[in-house]
């Protein structure tokens, strides 16, 4: 077993796991925060998409024990305390950019992660951005609306 | 996946000599290849040495002589943004944001990379078109010697790249066409130019790997414009055919990528 420490959505995390556990095993099974999708286990969905300190990585194809010391955020890592959706999570909602939801965290954390790049949110670049994140069921239509109303919210809301 | 030791060694010699001590044991860059490729069973270390913690590995930086230096740890996303990058080799920056998508160029490195050499990879036309110099932990390998065929590179036992250097005064221009599902290269052409000289790199389609196209190379240094390619076309007998491409249409992109990245170095619109 590898000892290993890192923060997980702000709370410091010590925890002794095989060295060959992935980082959305470790969330899953030993953290329980199971929002983290595993869509495909082989680097092609997004749907296990999280931040280490604050960069999208796709969490199926990047082992716990590589992330000592680091900072990890999760789609539980979003809302605040009192059970209010995160601009993004809302627009999602509110542009319809889900149906079943499968794809719905990885989407979610990479639109986070480039709400603030002005460039990226034009329609046709957007896509180009999105291009590591899968969706079977939506379409990605309202997905571009979402994340486009989602980062103009993150941006009102400061 | 089989389990494994993990060693994260705070120096390249601390790294040299787990190797030393564990026949089986893998370098670990940003496990972009290596993770999927032991997921299948198809690689089965009995350890993993991480590079990540060793200091000198990851950066970029100008040295005084105008050459460009890229740490072999340092992630495509980086290479990407990197303002002196874009400065000095603009076409350099833009193959980078291509690979892959965000979450695979935020995590896999340029060593990894050259490293894996999969005949697809786009970095390595780059470097052999560049005339890069791998600079390993005990020698500098020139990139026409490094890159030695499918997945095959002259890298020793045990031997680890440190950095790349690119040499002053050279432009590069990177035309893919890729696959739409993975974005690895159906075929994917370099084209660099240092004065007068012109060197053609060409990844994804031959059936022995990346290949240098010298017929192309020596109409360039003639006449650097797409009219001078002519109706050239690389022979299909030496390229790859597959489920994305027969050799003839690869043959065909080949051209079509090779006058693409003339064009590109033409109006010097390296960066889209
Ligand atoms: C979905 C997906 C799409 C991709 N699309 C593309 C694409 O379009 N174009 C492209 O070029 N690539 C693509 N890749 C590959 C990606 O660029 C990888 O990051 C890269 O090939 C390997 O880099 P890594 O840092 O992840 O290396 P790792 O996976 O950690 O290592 C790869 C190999 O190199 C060895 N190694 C690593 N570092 C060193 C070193 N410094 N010295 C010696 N040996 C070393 C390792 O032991 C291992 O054998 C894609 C990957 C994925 C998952
Ligand atoms: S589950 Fe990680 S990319 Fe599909
Ligand atoms: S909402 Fe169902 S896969 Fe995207």
């Amino acid at each position: 077993m590898v000892p290993l420490s890192l923060t997980v959505n702000g709370k410091p995390i010590e925890v002794e796991v095989e060295a060959r556990t992935l980082m959305v095993d470790l969330l899953r099974n030993t953290l329980g925060l199971t929002g983290t999708h595993i869509g495909c286990d082989t680097s092609q969905c997004g749907a296990c998409v999280v931040h280490v300190n604050g960069r999208t990585i796709k969490s199926c194809s990047v082992l716990a024990v590589a992330c000592d010391g680091e900072e990890i955020t999760t789609i539980e890592g979003l809302a605040c305390d009192d059970g209010r959706l995160h601009p993004m999570q809302q627009a999602f909602a509110d542009c319809h950019g889900l149906q079943c939801g499968y794809c719905t965290p990885g989407m979610i954390m990479t639109a986070v992660a480039i709400a603030d790049e002005e460039d990226l949110l034009e329609p046709a670049r957007l896509r180009e951005e999105l291009h590591g994140n899968l969706c079977r069921c939506t379409g990605y239509q309202n997905i571009v609306k979402a994340v486009i109303a989602g980062a103009d919210a993150m941006k009102r809301s400061g | 996946m089989q389990n494994f030791d993990f060693h994260r060694p705070q120096t390249l010699a601390e790294a040299v000599s787990i190797l030393a001590e564990d026949e089986g044991a893998k370098l670990l860059a940003g496990g972009q290849t290596l993770l999927p490729t032991m997921k299948q069973g198809l690689a089965t270390p009995s350890a993993l040495v991480a590079l990540r913690a060793i200091p000198g590995l990851t950066g970029i930086r100008a040295c005084d002589d105008g050459s460009l230096e890229i740490g072999a740890m340092t992630c495509h996303a980086d290479v990407a943004a990197s303002p002196l990058v874009q400065r000095l080799l603009p076409g350099l920056a833009a193959l980078a944001n291509k690979i892959a998508d965000r979450h695979v160029r935020n995590r896999g490195t340029l060593g990894g990379s050259i490293a894996n050499c999969d005949p697809a990879a786009d970095y390595p036309a780059a470097l052999l078109a560049l005339d890069a110099t791998i600079v390993t932990d005990r020698r500098e390998i020139p990139a026409d010697e490094f890159f030695a065929g499918l997945f095959t590179t002259a890298l020793e036992d045990r031997e680890i790249v440190t950095t790349v250097r690119f040499a002053p005064a050279t432009r590069v221009a990177y035309a893919k066409f890729s696959s739409p599902a993975s974005r690895y290269a159906i075929v994917g052409v370099a084209v660099a130019a240092s004065g007068s000289a012109v060197r053609v790199a060409v990844t994804g389609a031959g059936a022995d790997g990346l290949f240098r196209w010298e017929e192309a190379e020596a109409a360039l240094t003639r006449d650097f414009s797409p009219e001078a390619l002519g109706k050239f076309e690389p022979d299909p007998d030496m390229l790859n055919g597959d489920m994305h491409a027969s050799p003839a249409y690869r043959a065909s992109l080949t051209r079509t990528m090779t006058i693409r990245a003339v064009r590109t170095l033409l109006s010097e619109r390296i960066l889209d």
